[in-house]
């Protein structure tokens, strides 16, 4: 069996160029529970990237360490060639303007409408925009996701796929080229949870953006991935494209694609 | 065994609180100012606790003034009740109600708000949005409740006197122009300023206490339940301890 090590630094022929975001021996835990213990993971430009691994794995973890809503005890995380537990809050700031965040719960503010949430993010950024520019990139967003007509509703009063897609048109909204999404997927039914994946595909191909993608629905992966790293014991355990990891003998790895 | 091990936790939770609100005083003077939030707030605050405030302020005042005239008729010093019912209620009665009946109302509501927007990661989303929520929802909500609960008590302090004022009405006959000057004569500076300024203290309390309870919210809807709960419980009691050293405090300064 080859170790993790070996499969992680395989050469990747099919990426030219630095990768946009690298991780390096990065632990993470809390008190006891050592939760990430020396993770590595390279992303490239315009490439889609599945995180498979259990509940409690440290999916939600990790990339809350990405986005800097946790700091890791130990390691790298180099987004942009910034190394993101060095950053202090106005350079974290101005960061995570480019990284997009999707969260598991979708984090819709409850008691703003649509079109307010979605203005958010641009208002608080301190980016300089025009009321006519923010109109725009508040139209175009829920243009892309198909929901422009609940522009003015609150909520409360959409199903759980639409607000899913209204998080995500949030995330979107500040064209981030770096996006992660916390399983984008899980609470939705099979239909919906495949409109959710052609909608992220589509975004990859629109605005060339790179995506994290926190997953254990073995449909968003087929569909979704062009590489696959699966999250075990803290560490990355596997890596490689779909059809190497069914073909993988490791039981522990065989145990997601069956 | 069992006593020992919840003054514990007592003692963290205190430790805790005072670390929360030295956060709070090492992060309002900095920019960025909230000041939109804080206009916002004040009114969700300030406004919609006014038809509550001025009710019990009302009832308070009536009811204290039908209560003590039997005792005042029996002493022969009837004509005193405007006096006395004014002093008790701008010194004592007024300002720790009011403020009991602003943290049962606003202390509960910010914990529940703020405790399900850390429960559903609104409050993470904010942080990833450019904003610190620190000061977006806890240092506006401080100041808000900071500023609002003195006026509310003022507001609550008059409507209560004139709730007096029918009280007394009800067995005697005083003219509105004598009860405000028998008010009046009989209230000294000493006796409102005090209890003023106290009135900041609690409304900063209630505010932060609901922040606290609110932010720092377990998981689950249960822990939402809890933090709107203890923030009731826990503001209640700093309002009657702060009421004690309000008091100690005044007595030393020699304002009586
Ligand atoms: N803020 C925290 N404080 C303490 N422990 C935490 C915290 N956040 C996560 N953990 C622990 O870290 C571990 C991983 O949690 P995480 O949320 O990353 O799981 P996950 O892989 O995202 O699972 P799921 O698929 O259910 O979302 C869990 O054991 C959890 O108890
Ligand atoms: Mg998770």
């Amino acid at each position: 069996m080859a170790t993790a090590e070996s499969i992680l630094f395989k050469e990747h022929t099919e990426n030219q160029g630095a990768p946009v975001m690298s991780i390096c021996h990065l632990y993470k835990s809390f008190e006891d529970n050592h939760v990430l213990t020396d993770f590595n993971l390279e992303l490239f430009k315009g490439e889609n990237m599945v995180v498979l691994g259990k509940s409690g794995s440290g999916k939600s973890v990790l990339i809350k360490c990405i986005i800097g809503l946790l700091r890791a005890d130990e390691g790298t995380i180099k987004v942009f060639g910034e190394n993101i537990p060095d950053l202090n809050d106005e350079e974290l700031d101005k960061i995570r303007t480019k990284i997009g965040f999707l969260f598991q719960s979708n984090a819709l503010y409850d008691s703003m409408t649509v079109r307010q949430n979605l203005e958010f993010p641009l208002r608080r950024h301190w980016i300089k925009v025009s009321q006519q520019e923010v109109d725009a990139m508040v139209t175009n967003a829920l243009n892309d996701v198909g929901l422009i007509h609940t522009i003015d509703m609150m909520p409360e009063e959409l199903s759980g796929g639409m607000r899913k897609r209204i998080a995500l048109a949030r995330t979107l909204i500040l064209k981030p080229e770096i996006i992660l999404y916390d399983e984008p997927t899980t609470g939705l039914d099979p239909v919906t949870g495949r409109e959710i994946i052609r909608l992220m595909v589509e975004i990859k191909k629109k605005y060339n953006t790179s995506s994290l993608i926190i997953s254990h629905d073995m449909n968003c992966v087929r569909m979704a991935s062009d590489r696959i790293v699966v999250l075990l014991d803290g560490i990355c355990y596997a890596n490689g494209n779909y059809e190497e990891l069914t073909n993988n003998q490791d039981p522990k790895v065989k145990q997601f694609f069956e | 065994m069992k006593q020992i091990s919840s003054l514990n936790a007592a003692l963290n939770e205190a430790g805790d609180i005072s670390r929360f609100t030295g956060r709070f005083l090492s992060h309002w003077f900095k920019p960025r100012y909230e000041v939109a939030e804080f206009f916002r707030q004040c009114f969700i605050i300030g406004y919609k606790s006014l038809p509550l405030v001025g009710l019990t302020g009302f009832i308070m005042g009536l009811v204290l003034t039908m209560q003590l005239r039997p005792s005042m008729v029996d002493y022969g010093v009837e004509s005193q009740l405007p006096a006395i019912v004014s002093i008790a209620l701008i010194r004592e009665i007024g300002p720790v109600i009011t403020a009991l009946i602003f943290a049962g109302k606003i202390g509960s509501s910010i914990g529940a708000e703020l405790g399900s927007m850390r429960v559903t990661e609104q409050i993470d989303a904010m942080e990833v949005s450019g904003t610190n929520p620190f000061k977006y929802l806890v240092v506006t909500r401080v100041f808000a409740a900071t500023c609002m609960l003195p006026v509310l008590v003022m507001l609550s302090d008059a409507i209560a006197l004139y709730g007096c004022y029918l009280g007394v009405n009800i067995r005697g006959d005083t003219s509105f122009n004598l009860f405000w000057t028998q008010v009046f004569d009989n209230l000294a500076f000493y006796d409102v300023l005090p209890a003023f300024v106290k009135t900041f203290f609690f409304g900063f309390a209630v505010g932060i206490i609901g922040c606290y309870k609110g932010y720092n919210s377990r998981k689950g809807t249960e822990g939402v339940g809890r933090s709107a709960n203890s923030a009731v419980v826990v503001s209640s009691i700093i309002i009657f301890v702060l009421d004690l050293l309000a008091v100690q405090i005044t007595d030393l300064l020699g304002f009586y």
